[in-house]
């Protein structure tokens, strides 16, 4: 665990957003965006970080993080085949099928 | 006749089907009516179903053959575009998902068939409930009925707009941090966020699974309360259902409505949503309110949550980063758009072209916000600090409620602005929701319910009110009775102001738009 109010020097500055790095997550989020929509969103990103970047100077070590606000553990349901969709439904919305199975191109490129 | 009947509340609309004064077929094809005459311009629809009319003639038949009805049955109900419709699109505002019908419907819709309302069609909304003005619709704004050159509200807009239009009596909506309740407040209407859990989401396309509930929409806090009624319970499909059992919502609201009912009742101030920032015109009608409040004999407290100040930007981390995990669903093989790059390629290569081709532009920005908060090296310090500030809010609240029965604070800072305002501006319009995203953060319920007209534009105002979690109950309590001293003072409900977007003002609203 990083010290948060290292934080704010670490990774707050605007200009730590590059154009790289929007790049880099778009191909992550698998997003084809084109030059232009790179341009702008360094911008932005930067902006928005740099808003939003405050939180770390609340966050001590003391504080617990809450992921849900009103927590439910061990929720399970009997180990029996419920309700499903047919195999018709299921493939209903698909752009592309066979009738029995999404179709799609292929998974490897050819350098792989 | 026709515009007698789309004017009535859901509740007096109920109580004429059900002594048989009006039957659902008529009351249908009357909003059906006016959906076709005012929605060109107020654009709240995305899809007007075939089937209304059809199904109103079937709880006609049951309610002649004698058929036990519920509270509501026959009534017209539009549903926010997020829902899943066995039998209509549902899109949630996005290109990706354009023309798909889902093969189920969302635990509440088949609620809503279960209980004899009727879907009218499915409203406009910001494109994954990602807005707060409805413009970042991929199929074009939504229109607030009070200014038709103005915002709704967003991300739930066209369920806001069509209920203030009476192109329907109620509507669902869903709220991730005030999807309901800003456009409820700039649109002169009704909206509630349920306690988080409280209604299922089964088949609400998720946003932020942390954050998102589903709620009513109405003109009325006793047509929330009756379609709250409907909605509410366990769902064994979505496992962050809570098991409660609920006490009646049209009761609670009727309890409200009894002489001093609001005789001794704490109400607490926060300091931290009525600053700064807020327009004139809002901070006058809160004054007016607190001081209605303080003459019906509650009990004025200001207090203060030091945390809020941090919830806006732990937000932004919070539901950017759910989003982007979410949002991977739609990769082109399953279900929704594909495209196909010039040349072909790999599954991964159309994946990022459909996804480039299918989201918009806020959709994209906070995917790309998303991605880096959650990114290695950074997830601690951003993604892990926004869930502590979480922590902080949630004391905040806990502390609050140890003093007072119910919060209060203006729903929004502003009326509504005009279209095309912030729109390039992404900081700007993240602050529209800064009175709203509390209250989700911490899972508490909040409703939202007309607070008067600011005096600078003439334009609606809305009144938050904030109960602990699982207190929804006060919240209709509370709001039926602030609704009530509301319309006794100004001797009117405020809906009633609305234009009536009648032929002329329409042409002329349209040559303003033009």
């Amino acid at each position: 665990m990083p010290d948060p109010r290292r934080g704010p020097n670490r990774l707050g500055a605007m200009s730590e957003i590059t154009r790289e790095q929007v790049e880099h997550l778009a191909g992550l989020a698998r997003i084809a965006l084109t030059p232009d929509e790179i341009e702008k969103l360094t911008g932005e990103l930067g902006h928005i970080v740099d808003s939003i970047a405050k939180v770390q100077e609340v966050a001590g070590q003391d504080v617990p993080a809450t992921s849900h606000p009103i927590p439910l553990s061990n929720v399970f349901r009997d180990d029996v085949v419920g309700e499903t969709l047919t195999q018709e439904q299921a493939l209903a919305g698909a752009p592309e099928h066979d009738g029995s199975r999404f179709k799609v191109s292929a998974i490897l490129g050819e350098e792989q | 006749m026709s515009d007698d009947l789309i004017r009535l509340s859901a509740a007096d609309l109920a109580s004429k089907l059900a002594s048989g004064e009006v039957s659902s077929v008529e009351a249908t094809k009357a909003h059906l009516d006016r959906i076709a005459s005012v929605d060109k311009d107020v654009h709240a629809f995305l899809h007007v179903s075939e089937a209304a009319l059809q199904t109103a003639a079937e709880i006609d038949a049951k309610r002649k053959a004698g058929e036990k009805l519920g509270p509501l049955a026959g009534v017209p109900i539009a549903i926010k575009d997020v829902l899943c419709t066995s039998d209509m699109p549902s899109t949630s505002g996005s290109k990706i998902l354009e023309g798909w019908v889902p093969p189920y419907d969302a635990t509440v819709v088949a609620k809503l068939r279960a209980a004899d309302l009727v879907p009218l069609g499915k409203t406009n909304m910001d494109e994954f409930a990602m807005g707060s003005s409805t413009e970042f619709s991929a199929y074009g704004p939504t229109h607030n009925p009070w200014n038709l050159d103005r915002i709704p509200g967003g991300s739930g807009g066209g369920s806001a707009a069509a209920v203030a239009a009476f192109e329907a009596p109620l509507a669902l909506g869903s709220d991730t941090g005030g999807s309901i309740r800003q456009p409820g407040a700039v649109t002169g209407t009704v909206g509630v966020k349920p306690t988080y859990g409280s209604v299922s989401r089964y088949g609400a396309i998720a946003l932020a699974s942390s954050l998102d509930q589903v709620g009513p929409v109405s003109r009325t806090v006793l047509d929330s309360a009756l379609l709250h009624d409907v909605i509410k319970g366990h769902d064994k499909r979505d496992s962050t259902s809570l098991r409660d059992e609920w006490p009646s919502f049209a009761d609670a609201a009727t309890a409200g409505l009894a002489p001093g009912s609001l005789q001794g009742v704490k109400i607490g101030i926060v300091k931290e949503l009525n600053g700064d920032g807020f327009q004139q015109g809002v901070k006058a009608r809160f004054a007016d309110a607190v001081a209605l409040l303080t003459s019906a004999g509650a009990e004025i407290v200001e207090v203060s949550a030091p945390s809020f100040e941090y919830a806006i930007s732990a937000y932004y981390l919070i539901l950017p980063a759910e989003a982007s995990s979410n949002l991977a669903k739609f990769d082109s093989v399953r279900f929704g758009l594909r495209v196909n790059p010039e040349g072909g390629g790999t599954v991964e290569q159309v994946m990022s072209a459909t996804r480039e081709q299918g989201f918009g532009p806020e959709v994209k920005r906070r995917i790309i916000l998303g991605t880096y908060a959650l990114s290695a090296g950074y997830y601690d310090a951003y993604y892990g600090s926004a869930q502590k500030v979480r922590t902080l809010v949630q004391r905040d609240f806990a502390r609050m409620f140890d003093e007072v029965d119910i919060l209060l604070s203006p729903s929004a800072p502003t009326t509504a602005f005009p279209i095309g305002e912030k729109i390039d501006d992404p900081l700007a319009m993240y602050l529209n929701d800064l009175t709203t995203i509390p209250a989700n953060l911490a899972g508490i319920p909040g409703m939202s319910i007309p607070m008067g007209l600011a005096d600078e534009d003439g334009l609606p105002t809305g009144i938050q009110l904030m109960a602990p979690a699982r207190e929804d109950a006060r919240l209709y309590t509370y709001g039926a009775a602030l609704e009530q001293l509301f319309e006794q003072s100004w001797g009117h409900t405020l809906i009633s102001k609305a234009p009536s977007l009648s032929a002329s003002e329409q042409s002329a609203a349209t040559e303003g738009v033009v």
